[in-house]
Formats: structure tokens, sequence, C-alpha cells
């Protein structure tokens, strides 16, 4: 049996995969950290004049004011509690602080950690680098869907927001279902998703600029201003929607972390380890982007978290998707609220859409990844 | 209809793969036509045959990767063909001709991927075990926490092989493990075969072009052409000049080299 020697170095083995483990397991936590760090800064940040102290103050004061709601409806009035403070942050403040920019921070938590997630399951079975939630088309129908509701004579007001939002939900689905059927028909494997993804995404796109052709001006720009991702439309009821789709997708994905591990292996490895390589490519691919068309579907289309948060985070913890998924989810969440957060203030009192910067920010960084880590990728 | 059952004597209580007049077809395209071998436990068996003799073809229906349209393919009496994709996955390992491994992974992470059949979603203190076995087992502790895409061929193949090996096996599939290798790698590969079947008591099964390797490696050759088995048995009853200018269409000479048949080809006929 093994000598002293062979045994010293099976240990070293050992301890240094635990420190990888330990390293991943780090990275998740800093990532999370941040998240409190980046929610605590946004909050305070805008184009109102609310101090610090007044932003914090609002925030506790209405937490407390629901919580203390909330309890005495449960006491039936038997017992009426008084335990909120009373901070004279003046109502317009906690206004906009509780109703403008918690909602808006959180929705670019949720949207960029489904986007990020989305991606990375993407990348996985289509097994190529430059896939992204969008790859198969899932933007340009939501956008087509917003589009046909706007320029087809509703408009961008309260009350019909949601058809807009139902609409481009029901297109990505669509669209979805349709690389589904085909895949399904001529084997799923990753060249037909892709190219069936690419080929639908020219119809929606031109499908959409037909509508842009016949339509009225200021429908026609409504529609562009939809596409462009701006999570200022976001609300608390809308985050709701957003997150329960979230949260009905991410579970199956997770779960099926070891199966996207062995899929980057190939198909024939796949399946000669016991994983049905085309069903699980198909199942992914309908609850990623179920995934994303619930993230875009309010917001409008947000490029390139979805892209890059996956390469970034397997560039730091490799590519066990059983750290690798709720990684980048979280990478992806605190990214699109840095970006979002820049788009509040580097031109207030101006505010750009979200979707504008990301590219900005996520062009140069794109091209970095493509300059310096080419050999290991291609 | 060829059996081959050649080279040792089979005992009984070995562990045993039976492929019983296997036939397959792309489509309206035939691969295999009644093939039909035996292959015991500490056995390595060679398939030779040219391009498209239905080498790559063969291995997927072992391993269930591809059913075949007839005959069947029996482990230790079980039919395969009954078995659930993970419980072949238990048995059997498969190292495919390329891995297209995209993303930088480790070659620990890769090599527990050979888990999978095992595991739960978490893998226990037990896989993390056997994965450092397996490293140990073919000397690759070393690149344990390198990048698997960043290593040579040699030395991805190895690893490969790690991954299959995790999968505690009892009959390994390999085709063509020694392509895209340099002598040294290819000899170190086959040895590494070689002892596994010895040592671990597996069935080792692999497509190779290499016939010489073949020869000196293989207790039992298959020679497959277009689709059926054209001779089987030791690679001194198959590997022929008449054989090998029959089925390659290729003038060769046989001789000798410490007890081995070794092939030197001459030139197209």
């Amino acid at each position: 049996m093994g000598g002293g020697v062979e045994v010293a170095a099976e240990s070293r083995v050992l301890e240094l995969y635990e420190r990888f483990v330990g390293k991943r397991l780090l990275f998740i936590a800093g990532t999370l950290l941040l998240i409190v760090v980046l929610v605590g800064v946004a909050v305070t940040l805008g184009s109102a004049n609310i101090t610090v102290g007044q932003a914090y103050a609002a925030v506790v004061e209405a937490t407390l004011e629901k919580l203390e709601a909330a309890v005495n409806a449960m006491m039936l009035g038997r017992l009426e509690l008084h335990f909120a403070p009373d901070f004279d942050v003046p109502s317009k403040y906690e206004k906009i602080v509780c109703d403008i920019r918690l909602p808006r921070v959180f929705m670019a938590l949720v949207v960029g950690a489904a986007l990020a997630l989305a991606g990375t399951v993407m990348q996985a079975i289509l097994r190529n680098p430059l896939a992204s939630p969008f790859t198969i088309g899932i933007s340009s129908a939501a956008s087509f869907g917003a589009a046909l509701a706007i320029i087809l004579g509703v408009s961008l007001t309260r009350s019909t927001i949601w058809i807009v939002a139902g609409n481009a939900f029901v297109f990505a689905v669509l669209d979805a279902l349709l690389i589904y059927g085909i895949s399904r028909m001529k084997g799923a494997t990753p060249e037909t998703m892709i190219l069936a993804g690419v080929a639908f995404m020219y119809l929606w796109s031109g499908m959409t600029s037909f509508l842009q052709y016949v339509g009225e001006a200021h429908a026609v720009q409504e529609a562009l201003i939809w596409m462009f991702g701006d999570l200022t439309r976001a609300t608390w009821l809308k985050l709701g929607v957003t997150s329960l789709i979230a949260a009905a997708c991410i579970p199956y994905l997770v779960l099926k972390a070891w199966d996207l591990n062995v899929l980057m292996l190939g198909d024939e490895t796949a399946k000669s380890l016991g994983v049905d390589a085309g069903r699980v490519r198909l199942t992914s691919m309908l609850f990623a982007s179920l995934l994303t068309a619930g993230a875009v579907c309010f917001v409008g289309t947000i490029g390139f978290v979805g892209l890059v948060a996956p390469h970034i985070v397997r560039m730091i913890i490799g590519g066990d998707h059983r750290f690798l998924l709720p990684a980048s989810a979280l990478f992806g969440a605190a990214l699109l609220l840095a970006c979002d957060t820049a788009a509040r203030t580097v031109l207030a009192p101006v505010i750009l859409p979200v979707g504008i910067l990301t590219s900005f920010m996520g062009v140069p960084l794109f091209l970095y990844l493509i300059l310096r880590r080419r050999r290991e990728y291609w | 209809m060829v059996t081959a059952t050649g080279g040792r004597e089979s005992k009984t209580g070995r562990m045993k793969l039976r492929i019983r007049g296997v036939t397959f077809s792309y489509g309206s395209i035939p691969a295999l036509n009644d093939v039909s071998i035996e292959v015991e436990a500490s056995e390595v068996l060679g398939i030779v045959g040219p391009n498209g003799a239905g080498k790559s073809t063969l291995l997927r229906c072992i391993n269930r990767i591809l059913k075949p349209q007839r005959g069947a393919v029996l482990l230790d009496g079980a039919d395969v063909s009954g078995m659930s994709m993970l419980e072949v996955a238990r048995r059997m390992g498969y190292v495919p001709q390329n891995s297209p491994m995209v993303f930088p992974t480790t070659v620990f992470d890769v090599v527990l991927m050979g888990r999978r059949p095992h595991l739960s979603w978490r893998c226990s203190a037990d896989d993390v075990k056997k994965v450092l076995e397996v490293l140990k087992a073919l000397r690759i502790e070393d690149l344990a926490m390198r990048d698997f895409t960043e290593l040579s061929g040699g030395q991805q193949q190895k690893v490969l092989i790690a991954r299959a090996l995790a999968q505690e096996p009892e009959v390994l599939l390999l085709d063509e493990p020694t392509s895209n290798l340099d002598v040294r790698h290819q000899l170190e590969v086959m040895e590494l075969l070689r002892t596994l079947a010895d040592e671990k008591k597996l069935v080792v099964v692999m497509a190779i072009h290499d016939l010489n390797l073949a020869a000196r490696f293989a207790d039992k050759i298959v020679m497959l052409n277009a689709g059926r088995i054209f001779a089987a048995g030791k690679p001194a009853d198959v590997l022929t000049p008449e054989n090998i200018s029959r089925v390659y269409g290729v003038d060769a000479v046989v001789s000798e080299v410490s007890g081995k048949p070794f092939i030197l080809p001459l030139k197209p006929v």
C-alpha cells in the first residue's frame, strides 16, 4: 500500500481541494456582504435631496409601521401596540425612499440574479461561452410582445402596463416553446438550439421593425423606450410577480447542478454518466427562459449581465455548478444593482435606463475577457 | 456468427460481458451487423478496423447510448437494455473520443463528475476520497487543481480515464484512447489500461487504430469490417497480412517482436 510520501501527497490534494471549496464559499459570503453594502448605499442615493440619515429613518419607520399594523391586525383589536418610532421624516421623503427607491433596488437584485443564473445555465447547456439568456431569442420575442401591445393601441399608462408586461412575457415564453418544439423534433443539440434561436431572433426583430414602420410616432417612441431596459418602472407588486416566477424556476435549476456539470464534458460522456443529456438540456432551457421572461417582462431587456456575470464568477470559483449557480446569481444581483445605482447618479438628476449602462460597462469588460482569456475559452 | 473467445480459458465466477448478435443502423445506413463478442474481467479487448467499420457504434451500443435494433448486451447475464441509464453508469465507464470542454474547470472537479451516478446533490467525504484514490492510482495528483482545458492531450486523456474510473465501473469502454498522443503517452495510457484490467479486474474494451498497440496490450482482438466481425481471437491470429490486406487494403509485413505480432504497413493495395 502507499508509503508515507504518497499518503502525504493525497492529504495535500485533499487540503487543496478543501481550500478551493472554502474559497468558493468565501466568494459567496463576500458577494452577499457586497449586496448588503450596495443596498445600504443605493437607498441613500438619488435625485431627491434626502440625507443618508433621513433615508434610513424612513426605511426603519415604514418597516416598523407595517409590522405594527400587522401585529395589531393579528391581535384583532384585543391589544393595541405602539412600537413604531416617529423620526419626523417628511412623508414625501418616506414615499420616495420606500415606494420608489426600495422596490427599484430589490428589482435590480432579483432581475440581476435571474439573468445571471439563466445565463450560466444557457452557457452550460449550449456549451458555448457566447450564450446568454437572450441567445435563443427571448429578448427579441419579449420586445415584440411589448411593441405589439403598445403600438396596437395600448399605451404605457398605469392601467395598461400589465397588458404590455403580460404580452412581453407571453411572447418570450412562446419563443422558448417554439425552440423547445424544434429541438425535440430535430434532436436537442446545442447547434440546433442556437441556430433555431438566432433564426427566431431575426423573425421577432423583423416583426418589431414592421410594427415600428407602420406604427404612430408616439407609440413607436414608447415601444423603443420599453426596449431600453429600465428599472424606473419597478413597483412592489411587479417585484412580487418577478420574484415569484424566479422562486418557481430557481430550485429546479439548482437541483440540476450536477447534470449541468456533466453536460460540459459532452453529451456522450453525460449519457455514460446516467444523464439524459437531451432532456436535461430541454427542460433547463425552458426553466432558464421562464426565469428570463419573468425578469424582462416588466423592466425590458437588460443586456450583458447574463453574459458577463457567469464568466467572471467562473474565472474566480471554477465550473462546479453547485457553487457557480448561487455565486453567479448573487454576483449578477450585485452587478446590476451597482450599474443601476450608477445609472441614477452619474447624470443626476437625469436617470439613465440601466440597460444602456450595462452595455457601456459590459462591452469593455467583455472585450477584456476575450483578449485576456482567449486561450482558455476557445 | 463469429464469436471472440480466444485468449484465456473462461473460468466460472468471473464477470462477463456478452454481446450477442448486435445489429444497429443509423436510419437506413447499417452500422453493425450481427456482432457477437464475449469478454471477461481482467481482459483487454481491442476493437480494430478501418474508419467507419463500426467501432465507435459498437462501444455506444454496449453502454446503451445507442439501442441496438437486434441483439442484446449482457452484463453478468443481465440485459443492459433492461437497466436504467443510471444503473448502466454505475457499472460501465466510458471515455469517448472527444470531450469538448469549453469552460475552465479543475481536474479535481472533472474527476468528481465521475461520481455523478453514485452521489446525491451534496458530495460526501467518501466521494472526495474516491477521487483522491483515483488521482493517486493514475499518478496525476499534481494536476488536481490545474485547469483541465490547459492540460496537454496526454494529461487530458489520463484525467478522462480517471473520471471514468471514479465511477467504479466493472467495464471500461474507451474510444481511441491513444489518438492525438505522443509515443510516450500512448504507452503510458496503454500500460495503465493493462494494469487496470489485471489489478482491478476490469473488463477493458477499447476501439483502437494503432494495430501494434492493440497487438501488444490486448488479450483479444476483434477486427470489424463494414459493421461485421471479420476476424476475432488472439492478436497473432487476427493481425495477419491476409486479414490486414483484405480489411484495410494495405500490404503489410507482420513479424514477431517479444512474442507479439509487429505490423509494418508497406503500401496501399
